[in-house]
């Protein structure tokens, strides 16, 4: 079976990292992953993506074509990218920043991430991680322990408790909105 | 040894296999989507005794990798187009005067400034012609974090027994890209290094060609005086106008190209055995041709990939071959008609080619190459 997971937001709230963690979670779990990203010129702004496909096949192509899970952090890389997302696939978006949300079959989830990121873990610098927290846990494409174990292997030095922190806010979020 | 699994990144694969392949000296001039292999350069040359210099251009930058080459090393640059065609001169008088030197373009959407973070595969034909006058090139185009390592390796080698530029060329999909990657031990690759000269000072002809058409090499700084120039030379290396002498070094430095063939060029054929179509694509193109053979091969369509690794010199005999056992070749590539015209040539009208042709800044999607394939059962 082949999972793909598309992560958007605007260039320097580090959609590639997580996306770079998230694949380095999947293989922890021992299975094939495939991450790219798309980005503007510019470094800071601009619509960015970080897509994830996981497979326990070999993956030839490494793009999302048919996505099982978007985030969307912004207004515009939602509108951008949500395109894509299957019927039977699921929305995680910002419920500051994406106002409008596109209907279809799939589940929506309306997420304060942006929020938590500030208020919960006193940085909005680590709104990814806290996105990545909900990835998990509404996925669930991987265990808890490989994704915090990925995510402490790739944060700076002396960040590693507010990263946990904003990991397990994230999974707290979605345990919060998400009826499953 | 058993080497590692990791997720790696495609050039990050090519810095580490360039130092595995005995890579001491980096210039180059940071440029997406090529950055990463100097970024990473600048973190591990030093370390093991190493080169690294950021350039103030791609000019210098190759200028400085051909020097370094003359001192003795094995030197690498990276770029993107718009570095590579201002590297061309440079890289026509590495070729002339025999200097290896392995040369990196990982490309992104042109002509000029184009799209810097977006891929294409429209340099391939400037790779094979960029620098002018006539002469040899060797292209190796990788299609996967592996393969770009190997193929890594395999530049270095060829640039080392051949004194010859090679160029690794590859799109921004495969450069960016990170995958599950079995990172080999670089005690399990052979490596070859530059045939030193047993001459004596006296005696040394820096451009005379052994048997294997290669001269052998000493080093500047080893007592051994001898000339360099971009200008025809003769065997002592001087200039000369002497048309016997000019044609004579113009054939060996074809020659000594020609006759490695066979340690140079490659393809990759995948369930072509029994295809009566075939499509021909490199680069993340062949990726999404493969993922499309799949589903095609679902519904009953035998469909096969050929997958040129070799670009320059381009895998002829083996295409020729495949071309009188199908119906169609479709040739996927994105740019408007580059390589398709070399297939073309090959075919020589033994059967159909197809063209499926993408300039928008994305690869290739496996659905588009597929509808190409079930117009063309």
């Amino acid at each position: 079976m082949r999972y793909e997971i598309r992560l958007s937001g605007e260039g320097g709230q580090g959609i590639i990292l997580a996306g770079i963690i998230l694949a380095e979670s999947v293989i922890q779990d021992g299975r094939n992953v495939v991450q790219t990203q798309v980005y503007g010129p510019e470094s800071r702004g601009g619509a960015t993506k970080a897509e994830v496909i996981i497979s326990d096949e070999e993956i030839d192509y490494p793009k999302a074509g048919r996505i099982d899970l978007l985030l969307a952090l912004t207004q515009e890389a939602c509108d951008k990218y949500w395109e894509d997302l299957k019927n039977t696939g699921t929305l995680i978006v910002d419920s500051a920043e994406v106002v409008a949300v596109p209907s279809g079959g799939f589940a929506t989830y309306r997420l304060p991430i942006l929020e938590t990121a500030r208020e919960k873990v006193g940085r909005e610098v680590v709104a990814n991680i806290v996105a990545l927290g909900t990835v998990t846990a509404v996925s669930g494409v991987v265990s808890r322990e490989a994704i915090e174990r990925a995510v402490l292997a790739r944060v700076p030095k002396g960040t590693e408790e507010q990263n946990v922190k904003a990991l397990t806010a994230g999974f707290e979020l979605a345990a919060v909105h998400v009826n499953r | 040894m058993q080497g590692t699994v990791r997720l790696m990144q495609g050039n990050q694969a090519c810095a580490h296999a360039a130092i595995a392949a005995g890579c001491t000296f980096f210039a180059g001039y940071p440029i997406t989507p090529s950055s990463e292999i100097a970024e990473e350069l600048a973190r591990l040359l030093p370390r093991m005794g190493g080169k690294f210099i950021q350039m103030e251009d791609e000019i210098a930058a190759m200028a400085a990798c051909i020097g370094a080459s003359i001192g003795g090393h094995k030197v690498l640059t990276a770029t993107s187009g718009p570095g590579f065609s201002l590297k061309q001169e440079n890289l026509g008088f590495a070729v002339y005067t025999e200097i290896p030197c392995v040369v990196v373009n990982v490309m992104r959407g042109g002509p000029s400034t184009g799209l810097p973070t977006s891929p294409a595969q429209g340099d391939v034909m400037q790779a094979r012609w960029g620098t002018h006058g006539d002469h040899p090139m060797v292209v190796l185009a990788p299609a996967s974090v592996r393969e770009i390592y190997d193929l890594t390796i395999q530049a270095f080698n060829l640039s080392e027994l051949c004194r010859t530029p090679v160029i690794l060329l590859y799109d921004e999909v495969i450069g960016h890209m990170r995958e599950k990657t079995e990172v080999p031990d670089p005690s399990q690759f052979k490596i070859i290094d530059r045939k030193q000269s047993t001459s004596s000072p006296d005696a040394y002809l820096p451009y005379k060609g052994d048997e294997d058409d290669v001269p052998a090499f000493v080093r500047f700084g080893e007592g051994y005086r001898y000339h360099i120039t971009g200008l025809a030379h003769d065997e002592r290396g001087f200039p000369t106008q002497n048309p016997r002498v000019v044609e004579a070094k113009q054939r060996r430095l074809h020659r000594k190209v020609e006759q490695r063939r066979e340690e140079i060029v490659a393809h990759e054929a995948f369930l072509l055995d029994d295809a009566e179509i075939a499509i021909f694509a490199y680069g993340v193109t062949a990726r999404s041709a493969r993922a499309a053979i799949r589903t095609a091969r679902k519904e009953g369509i035998r469909v096969g990939l050929f997958r040129p690794i070799s670009l320059w010199p381009f895998p002829d005999l083996e295409l020729e071959k495949l071309a009188g056992q199908v119906k169609a070749i479709v040739v996927a590539e994105m740019n408007l008609g580059q390589l398709i015209y070399e297939v073309d040539r090959v075919v020589h009208g033994q059967t159909r080619i197809v063209a499926y042709q993408k300039a928008s800044g994305e690869p290739v999607h496996p659905e588009e190459i597929l509808t190409a394939v079930r117009e063309h059962r």
